[in-house]
């Protein structure tokens, strides 16, 4: 609509010019991946790699040390998927059934109650570390993979429920009425008409909860111990170990191997995933 | 069996929102406590000392510096996605080819962890073989750079690894409320001979308003609790040049045995977000019974 006014050349090359400076940090840490010591060195961060050197991705999966734990990053990596994976599931199953009940079968009070709820999707979660480092405890929980998952699923609570409740507010109540006229009992209405028509939110969902939980940072630096650090913590650690040398190449691997789940997922199913950013703040 | 059909709904939320509310306002009460203690490598409910952790916490240095990074940094940070951010959403509306490639490409490191993105931009902006050595190697001699290791800008550092992270979220929020406006509007404008910047700044801006304000809402209580990508980049350092309330939070009562203060700094934290997301969400909630 613009175009009379501004040469469509002009806002394709202002485009083109952000998407490269989108694209640059990406092709920064591939090519430094690939590259080996001295070329780090004598390159520069936009040097091609002279070749296709594994070396940095090896050491940063299974043999980069971070202090005196020389097991790369495959130990966080497997705590990463054992976390997410229940905690993806549960806190999903869960928002899910929530926001049913808060839909569809309103009670007196139950707006507020969500209303309440709600301020769990914006609280920052620095208030919960103390005392939830003490309930992990009194549980047994304390550094432990399990107390991870715990913690995901109610802290990822409020916002699987916003989602899910939101998108249920749209079903028409005639049919959940008709339903009902029929017979079918709350939790029949719930898995035969519900469920199979929320394909998209599950979707949205489930996206959502993996990428907040695989890149969660904060829970994982404060709950786990030495046996149960997530990827980001492993990531970080390594990053940040103080050795002599600074291994970029394996540092810019192992960015890579943090990162690659949650862009996968980006890559596939990108759809969901931007409409999970725009549910969760257009509509409060 | 309806009574039963009555109660099933309530049973069934109990559980969540039980846990819910007591991770959320159990646990505020909670921190709030341990705030009003002297509590420093263990928590200690014994040791009451009143509001002496807020005035020990408002005479600390570090403190202040935390409170003027936050504040370089939320409005930088907030700023400099917004304005990028809508900017590439009204280019992207024009009809453009590729545009889903384009988006996908905008909004890519949204998808990333923050400790990701500060890893790679750490590398990027490292004062030996980073961003100098790119230049000098493309004939900018004289080019200098080490924002990251000075204690003056390494927050600076920060703001330009956010706003890669962020500008992608404020394209799609803005994209999407773009989208949202009928064109025979723009169109009875132009017959009326408005230009196309005039109809963008007098009409769509004003339509967008409230997409603006929850986009810019969004990224202001993100940045109030932004601890990945610090801790990632600077670590909060040089010394604590580059802390923010969150790594602040997390150093007092983790790995410097100051329960007490850390607590306290928690309380600063949920009242600065609760006093912009709270008018929100009151405003969002009171809003809904009228829309139906």
């Amino acid at each position: 609509m613009i175009t009379k006014h501004l040469p469509r050349a002009l806002i394709y090359g202002i485009l083109l010019i952000a998407a490269l400076f989108f694209l640059a940090p990406l092709y920064v840490m591939l090519a430094t991946s690939f590259k080996d010591a001295a070329q780090i060195r004598s390159g520069n961060l936009l040097s091609w790699p002279n070749s296709l050197n594994f070396e940095s991705w090896q050491l940063a999966w299974s043999s980069a040390c971070t202090g005196v734990d020389c097991r790369g990053l495959k130990p966080y990596f497997v705590n990463s998927v054992i976390m997410a994976v229940p905690a993806v599931l549960i806190s999903t199953a869960w928002g899910a059934i929530n926001g049913y009940v808060l839909s569809l079968w309103k009670f007196t009070g139950s707006e507020v109650l969500f209303g309440f709820m709600l301020f769990g999707v914006f609280m920052p979660f620095q208030v919960v570390l103390l005392p939830m480092s003490q309930v992990l405890g009194y549980l047994g929980l304390s550094s432990s993979l399990g107390g991870l998952i715990l913690v995901h699923c109610i802290a990822g609570l409020a916002g699987t429920t916003l989602f899910f409740r939101n998108y249920y507010t749209a079903i028409p109540k005639e049919l959940v009425n008709a339903a009902r006229i029929d017979g079918a009992g709350f939790w029949r209405i719930f898995f035969r008409i519900v469920i199979p028509m929320s394909t998209p939110i599950l979707m949205v969902t489930l996206i959502w909860q993996f990428t907040n939980i695989w890149n969660d940072f904060l829970f994982g630096v404060a709950f786990s111990g030495a046996d149960s650090k997530p990827i980001t913590v492993g990531l970080n650690n390594m990053a940040n170990t103080s050795s002599s040398v600074k291994s970029y190449n394996v540092d810019m691997a192992a960015a890579v191997i943090a990162g690659l789940p949650t862009m996968l997922v980006y890559v596939l199913a990108g759809q969901y995933f931007v409409k999970g950013l725009t549910a969760g703040a257009v509509k409060g | 069996m309806k009574s039963f059909e009555n109660v099933l709904p309530k049973l069934v939320i109990a559980p969540g929102f039980v846990l819910g509310f007591a991770f959320i306002y159990g646990f505020m009460i909670w921190n709030g406590v341990l705030s009003l203690t002297g509590s420093r490598m263990l928590p200690n409910y014994d040791e009451f000392v009143g509001l002496e952790q807020y005035v020990s916490l408002w005479e600390m240095d570090r403190w202040l510096v935390a409170l003027k990074n936050l504040g370089i940094f939320s409005l930088l940070y907030v700023g400099g996605s917004m304005l990028p951010g809508m900017g590439l959403a009204i280019f992207l509306d024009q009809k453009i080819r590729f545009e889903g490639v384009l988006r996908t490409v905008y909004l890519y490191p949204m998808a990333l962890s923050f400790i990701v993105t500060g890893t790679a931009w750490k590398w990027i902006l490292n004062p030996s073989l980073g961003l100098e050595k790119l230049m000098h190697d493309l004939g900018w001699a004289s080019f200098h750079f080490d924002w990251l290791v000075q204690s003056d800008t390494a927050i600076y550092c920060v703001v330009i690894a956010g706003i890669w992270q962020s500008a992608g979220f404020a394209m799609a929020l803005s994209l999407a409320g773009l989208r949202g406006i009928d064109d025979s509007i723009i169109k009875a404008a132009q017959i009326d001979g408005a230009s196309l910047p005039r109809i963008y700044w007098r009409i769509i801006l004003p339509i967008l308003r409230p997409v603006v304000f929850s986009t810019v809402l969004v990224l202001s209580h993100l940045s109030i609790k932004s601890f990945d990508l610090v801790m990632a980049l600077t670590a909060g350092g040089p010394g604590y040049s580059s802390d923010v309330p969150a790594t602040f939070m997390y150093v007092m009562s983790f790995t410097r045995g100051q329960i007490g203060l850390g607590a306290a700094s928690a309380t600063m934290m949920l009242a600065t977000v609760a006093a912009i997301v709270v008018p929100y969400l009151y405003s969002e909630l009171r809003a809904k019974p009228h829309e139906r």
